[in-house]
């Protein structure tokens, strides 16, 4: 402690250590569930269930193979008149004594997810980056109440808002469609959208656009080619964060859509084997789910504080 | 308007230049563009938020039933706020999320920050394991919920294993998600899992806006290690942690998702949350005047309880 080198910003090489032996082991810990979820999307049903839980296993495509595919269990004779299959999944899927009947409705479901995501995705941020604007450079008649407002609407449960919703789009005709979705999501993501848009406005000095009007430049102008240039890193993180709420939520998805403009997150839990869940083919679908999330938040990671906070917090 | 810097530029280039050019540099009106810029924002918040809260404030004094639309409605007035909280049951399912809650904001609170100050000391590739901590956070709750259920199984999940492996004791003795004791803390400690990361992040930032002279000063002053993590560090982190339970608190309270999939608030009703109990009156029950009272309670309840947090946030921001 007399050592006049020893400083509490900059901790000595054991207590580093230490730290990162700690922060590491956790690290692997919570990563483990994630790691399983990938591994079990190649094991066989039977490797799937065994006991104790296989580490090492022999891969399999089966779980993917009964992801996308629907099947249906024949007698031997049945099976024995069949042609050969032409395909290397047809031959996993005989092997089981079953034949594939048709697609499995996943790939539909992820599309729904990716319409779905995408287009609140962009309308959120079209209409956050014009709000975000109009309240940074332009003094706003209650501005602080607005914006206080916006932020309110993320207080409500999920629920609430379903309840109201869901008696409106009946009578509109909007349940159960692609456009009620977007914009029951656009409304959502809208007080992220501005919040965090609003922040990226703030910190462009306002001399830019002002001297871009001396030149000649009309407001309208001196937003396009001046402002948003400035926005575009800003706009690119926030219009993940949207994507990944739109991608990840499941409340709405779950009460209002059941077929047509059912996304992801609903549908996965309920893939459904021969007696039970079928793990592997559940653990397929959410890798593939949650992979794109993954690659997000690795790109994101500079504006990720921003993000979860409401742009309330700046590094 | 007319103090604003702006207006004042554009009054001086106006009197610099000749007049059609002055008339382009003003164009359309400040206030007009404001109001095209936000317009858009306020008709959407108002068609698909506000409509819907007054409508939600209309059927909580109704016996509206969404499945019978035949059927009618009459006004009862303030009956459906009266059973709401007279009914045993929403006063358990309050309990359950208060536990819920309660601990996970704990543990959260102790693991992030305790998470936060380790990588703060700045070891080889912490950025690298940061991000990977962080991982978890951004999945759909639904999906990794419904996965947890079979890391959960008795007898072949990882989890019990795991347990198994360091305590010895038979994984197919105990059942995380089908105990009654157990299940309240299966989904406390998935949320954990997934969150502590969020209080993690935030308590970074706020270990990292602390001055590096602060604790020069306090070592000149030869001030222990333990004072000056106490009259250092946690006052100073003290903002950013409230921030982050604040925002934790408000998605908590409204959990659906995580623990919709994980044990659909069962077994009997010990995990079913305030949400999911609004669910099953609303959308199983099809009590929707009911639900729609409940739902207010719950709506005014978040909201008044972050407008007083904020306020004790301000004075501990402002000391």
């Amino acid at each position: 402690m007399s050592n006049s080198a020893y400083s509490v910003v900059t901790t000595g090489v054991w207590g580093r250590r230490m730290a990162g032996v700690v922060v590491i082991g956790y690290a692997l810990i919570t990563l483990a569930p994630l790691l399983w979820i990938f591994m079990t999307g190649f094991k066989t049903p039977s490797d799937a269930i065994s006991y104790p839980p296989k580490v090492f296993f022999e891969p399999s495509l089966e779980g993917y193979v009964n992801l996308f595919t629907t099947r249906t269990r024949q007698t031997p004779e049945y099976m024995a008149s069949l042609s050969p299959p032409e395909t290397w999944y047809e031959e996993l899927v005989r092997s089981r004594e079953m034949v594939i009947a048709g697609p499995s409705k996943f790939s539909e479901r992820f599309l729904n997810s990716v319409i779905i995501g995408f287009g609140s995705t962009f309308l959120s941020v079209f209409l956050g980056t014009l709000a975000a604007y109009g309240f940074s450079r332009f003094k706003v008649p209650l501005a602080d109440d607005l914006l206080f407002f916006i932020l309110s609407t993320r207080m409500m449960p999920p629920i609430a808002v379903a309840i109201p919703i869901f008696l409106m789009y009946r009578r509109l005709g909007l349940s159960d469609t692609h456009l009620g979705m977007i914009l029951l999501y656009t409304a959502v993501n809208i007080s992220l959208a501005v919040w965090l848009l609003k922040g990226f406005v703030d910190e462009i000095p306002r001399e830019y656009e002002e001297a871009a009007m001396i030149d000649g430049y009309s407001r309208f102008q001196a937003f396009f080619k001046v402002v948003l240039p400035q926005m575009s890193t800003g706009i690119a993180a926030t219009a993940i964060f949207c994507l990944i709420f739109a991608w990840n939520e499941y409340a709405f998805a779950l009460l209002l859509t059941s077929g047509t403009a059912q996304t992801a997150p609903p549908f996965i839990p309920t893939i459904i084997g021969e007696g039970g869940l079928d793990w592997p083919a559940v653990a397929a679908g959410a890798t593939l789910f949650l992979l794109p999330v993954l690659v997000f938040t690795i790109l994101l990671r500079r504006h990720l504080l921003r993000g979860i906070t409401f742009g309330a917090v700046r590094k | 308007m007319s103090d604003s810097p702006m207006d004042r530029l554009a009054a001086r280039a106006a009197g610099a230049t000749p007049d059609p050019v002055a008339r382009r540099v003003r164009g359309l009106s400040d206030r007009a563009i404001a109001w095209i810029f936000i317009t858009p924002t306020i008709l959407l918040l108002l068609f698909i938020n506000i409509f819907p809260l007054l409508w939600t404030i209309f059927l909580s004094f109704t016996n509206y039933r969404a499945n019978r639309i035949a059927r009618g409605w009459e006004f009862i007035g303030l009956r459906n706020y009266q059973r709401v909280l007279t009914d045993e049951d929403i006063w358990y399912t309050l309990q359950v999320t208060a536990h819920f809650l309660c601990w996970t904001m704990v543990l959260q609170i102790l693991i992030g920050f305790g998470l936060a100050w380790l990588i703060n000391r700045q070891f080889r590739s912490h950025s690298l394991f940061t991000t990977l901590i962080l991982l978890p956070m951004m999945l759909s709750p639904a999906v990794v919920g419904n996965f947890w259920t079979f890391l959960y199984q008795p007898q072949i999940g990882l989890f019990n294993y795991v347990v198994s492996f360091f305590t010895g004791v038979d994984p197919s003795s105990f059942q995380m998600i089908g105990d009654v004791q157990l299940a309240p803390w299966a989904i406390i400690i998935v949320d954990t899992w997934m969150w502590s990361p969020y209080v993690m992040l935030i308590c970074l930032a706020g270990l990292r806006s602390i001055p590096d002279y602060l604790y020069e000063a306090a070592e000149v002053d030869r001030a222990s290690p333990w004072r000056q993590f106490w009259h250092i560090t946690v006052p100073m982190v003290l903002p950013f942690l409230m921030l982050a339970v604040l925002f934790r608190a408000i998605e908590n309270f409204k959990m659906f998702d995580l623990v919709v999939e994980l044990t659909s608030g069962g077994p009997g009703s010990v995990t079913e949350l305030a949400s999911i109990n609004l669910k099953r009156e609303a959308f199983e029950k099809w009590r929707t005047g009911y639900s729609s009272a409940f739902a207010l309670i719950l709506f005014v309840t978040i909201f008044g309880a972050a407008n007083i947090y904020v306020k004790a946030l301000n004075a501990v921001k402002n000391r």
